[in-house]
């Protein structure tokens, strides 16, 4: 009996021991990304680049508050692709675990699904994925590429390009269809006649692309023609095949495609798209001192993944195969732009956060970005042509891009 | 073999478990939600009452699956589709409801702006006719019944008519619920495409996000389970229900007998989709969002697994199943992101190799297993009688 209680005695002062050893204090986190289900492939990089980013703050000292260190301590969910429990998921980060911050989101519908889950509950969440725009939210900051940070800058190269003929081919969900409406209002503007220009959209999943590509061929039989596809996930590698099975080559018809970046090409065969195009804010070739540290670094980091300072378990991360993507390297602003507004505001209170967030700088992997009033990002949009490899070789920049939501702000 | 055939009605000890369930459900609960103070550990908080308000509608889908496969032995894989039809009844007149408070401060939802909806529609302003009457929510509401109950009456009628049964009956349900899926997806189809409806704000002029609210769902979805749940139990101990087990044990015997089957089947199919529908109708609200990825085939799997975990042919266990599956997938998307698949997966495995009769089957289980246990002390030599015992116990509740 007596052993007993002194072994209780001795657990208890152990416990208390090693709480006091607690050097630093945390600051809750929270990553809302699908690990499993259909955006699971996308998504679960986004969760690696982010508990990356954690660990290389909480190394440099974590965020100062008030004169004391926090260290960030994830709290990682898995909304499984599934949109109602997106909206469960946010809501028991912020009601439940009390989260500062969230990182999360990648397709429209999940965000969506969230928005009004973080107004009610004044959350904060940073959303990372090129997207159509048309929304703006006080609690949500889009480091994302808006439609004039991608689309815009595209079709402006390939205007400049000498190309005529436009054909808009996408997945039939709502980012295609804006950006399309968006793109075919820039374009009527620049002079191109609406016979110039096709409308057309698949479903999610569709292979049949024969019809489609005998179309596309016929349409640009006469030189000057391009493809501008929002084609999504997997539907591209049949495009693709037939593309190249009826002739046509990024010298006859390039195909510039907005939701094809390095991360996807871990699915798609590359060899199928040399040649044509990507644009996005940040391609992994990128030749920058920050962008080889942050590559470097990342890639080294999935050999051993840990976050650094806080009592929390990595598992799940995969080290094969991995390259960095624009998504990725926007979600990692998002931390660092969180981080430093934080330490500007001196407190981790949503609305104390939000206003310093506005004109906060980064230095990243693709220069700098700087966060507007409008919750969307200044950046660089860069356009890259697809190698055998999976990377892009960058043609063309261009710099210092203000990002903008609502279509109309930016179509005159 | 007895229990199976005469009709079980309610017993004492059913009825004191079930109202006992009711009291904490309805009312213990949401007492504690509202007037206890949020610092007390007794206190219920809002993201439980609305997570709990998900897992009652989940089981109401669960009940309506159930009636179709435990006690009409028709494996219908297209329920999810009644469920969502009803959630998107409910959620066209919440839409309509958000009024300016969209993105574009406009009367039409704001999907209809940006499809450019005033171009396709300039005599209604940009409003697809068919969603004018969704205004009403009495409309909706009684649209959340008769949409679902109508298709099931058409296709019911067409299957049941040529007399498909069987696997092949699964698979037409699941392929008319995936040709949904694809219908629903398309922007053109006046429903949202992709995002579906999405960010209501009010419902009945209440503010649809305020815990009140969400209380009160979370009880209308409590009372709903239980008349549905009380319905049902009725509806199988009559002689309907004598019928409708006949059916499912053999059809042929029945239809030799002079009961013209189909029609059975059918009124049962559209029983179980307006039950389907309300659950839907309920669900919308509380989780705020309905997509065609609701609708999709794997969801209406998931209700199928639900029944089977909690045990199909009893009028409890789909409910159990369906709010043990769902609390576990709460829980486990949580704690343990990267590995609560597995942890589903091996529930699903166990159950279905040592829990034939899911987890409501469990107490007759271990009572046929110590029978034979006592039994094969007393008498060592018989051997015979042993697991007829245990699988009589385990097949049926």
């Amino acid at each position: 009996m007596k052993n007993l209680r002194l072994k209780f005695l001795i657990l208890l002062a152990a416990v208390g021991l090693s709480a006091g050893a607690r050097a630093a204090e945390t600051v809750k986190v929270g990553v809302l990304h699908s690990l499993s289900g259909t955006m699971a492939i996308s998504e679960t990089s986004l969760k690696d680049v982010l508990l990356f980013t954690f660990d290389e703050v909480n190394k440099a000292g974590g965020i100062q508050v008030g004169g004391s260190k926090y260290m960030i301590e994830p709290v990682v969910v898995d909304p499984a692709s599934n949109w109602p429990l997106f909206a469960e998921k946010a809501r028991q980060l912020l009601e439940k675990d009390k989260v500062s911050v969230v990182f999360g989101c990648w397709t429209s519908v999940s965000r969506k699904s969230v928005l009004p889950v973080f107004e009610q509950l004044n959350g904060l969440l940073f959303y990372p994925v090129q997207y159509e725009g048309e929304e703006l939210s006080k609690n949500i900051f889009y480091t994302a590429e808006a439609v004039n940070q991608q689309a815009v800058p595209a079709v402006d190269y390939m205007l400049a390009e000498g190309k005529k003929k436009f054909y808009l081919l996408g997945s039939d969900y709502v980012y295609p269809r804006t950006t399309n409406k968006i793109l075919k209002q820039y374009l009527r503007s620049k002079g191109i006649p609406e016979s110039d220009l096709v409308e057309i959209y698949t479903p999610f999943g569709h292979t049949d692309y024969q019809t489609i590509v005998a179309a596309i061929k016929q349409f640009s039989a006469g030189g000057k023609a391009c493809v501008i596809s929002t084609l999504n996930g997997d539907t591209n590698v049949p495009f693709f095949k037939e593309f190249a099975n009826a002739g046509l080559t990024s010298e006859n018809c390039p195909v510039v495609s907005f939701s094809i970046s390095e991360d996807e090409f871990r699915g798609l065969p590359a060899k199928d798209l040399v040649g044509h195009l990507g644009c996005w804010t940040y391609f992994m070739s990128i030749k920058t001192p920050e962008n080889a540290k942050f590559v470097g670094d990342f890639m080294g980091w999935l050999k051993d993944p840990k976050v650094t300072g806080v009592d929390y378990k990595v598992s799940g991360v995969d080290p094969k195969g991995r390259v960095t993507c624009s998504p990725m390297n926007l979600s990692r602003m998002g931390v660092y732009l969180w981080k430093q507004a934080v330490e500007k505001a001196g407190s981790f209170e949503v609305d104390k956060v939000r206003t310093a967030l506005i004109g906060q700088k980064f230095k990243g992997p693709a220069g700098e970005v700087t966060m507007q009033e409008n919750h969307h990002l200044v950046n660089n949009v860069f356009i890259g042509e697809t190698l055998a490899s999976g990377q892009f070789k960058i043609i063309k920049s261009f710099t210092g891009v203000a990002g903008e939501p609502f279509s109309s702000k930016f179509l005159k | 073999m007895t229990e199976m055939i005469s009709s079980p009605a309610i017993s004492r000890r059913e009825a004191l478990v079930i109202a006992l369930l009711a009291l904490i459900g309805l009312v213990v609960l949401p007492c504690l939600n509202a007037f206890v103070p949020s610092t007390s550990p007794l206190h219920v908080s809002n993201f439980a009452i609305t997570v709990y308000g998900k897992y009652l509608c989940y089981a109401v889908l669960a009940i309506g699956v159930n009636l179709l496969w435990g006690y009409t032995g028709l494996l219908s894989l297209g329920q999810a589709l009644f469920f969502s039809l009803g959630g998107y009844a409910l959620g066209m007149h919440l839409m309509l409801k958000i009024g300016k408070l969209g993105q574009y401060q406009s009367d039409l939802p704001d999907f209809m702006v940006f499809l450019e909806f005033p171009k396709r529609f300039p005599e209604t302003g940009g409003l697809p006719p068919h969603w004018i009457p969704f205004h009403s929510f009495w409309f909706s509401a009684a649209a959340v019944i008769w949409v679902p109950a109508l298709l099931a009456l058409v296709f019911g009628w067409l299957a049941f008519r040529s007399r498909i049964k069987g696997v092949y009956f699964s698979i037409l349900s699941q392929a008319l619920t995936y040709a949904a899926t694809l219908l629903f997806f398309r922007n053109d189809f006046t429903f949202g495409g992709n995002n579906g409806l999405t960010d209501f704000k009010f419902i009945l002029g209440a503010d649809i996000n305020a815990p009140s609210t969400k209380r009160w769902l979370y009880i209308a979805s409590g009372v709903l389970l239980l008349a549905v749940y009380l319905g049902c139990r009725w509806l199988t101990s009559t002689k309907f229900g004598l019928i409708q087990r006949a059916i499912r044990d053999s059809e042929n015997r029945v239809l030799f007998s002079g009961y013209a089957t189909g029609r059975f089947k059918l009124f049962v199919f559209v029983v179980s989709a307006v039950i389907c529908g309300l659950g839907g109708a309920l669900y919308v609200p509380q989780v705020g969002i309905i997509n065609p990825s609701e609708m999709a085939p794997d969801k209406s799997l998931e209700a199928v697994v639900w029944c089977a975990v909690g045990g199909r042919g009893s009028m409890l266990g789909p409910v159990v199943g369906a709010i043990a599956v769902n609390a576990m997938k709460s829980y486990a998307t949580h704690a343990f992101p990267e590995q609560w698949l597995y942890l589903l997966g091996g529930m699903f495995i166990l159950v279905t190799l040592f829990m034939p009769g899911g987890i409501v089957g469990v107490p007759a289980q271990w009572r046929a297993a110590r029978a034979r246990w006592t039994r094969k002390g007393e008498a060592a030599g018989d051997k015979g009688t042993a697991p007829a015992v245990l699988e009589s116990a385990t097949k049926e509740p």
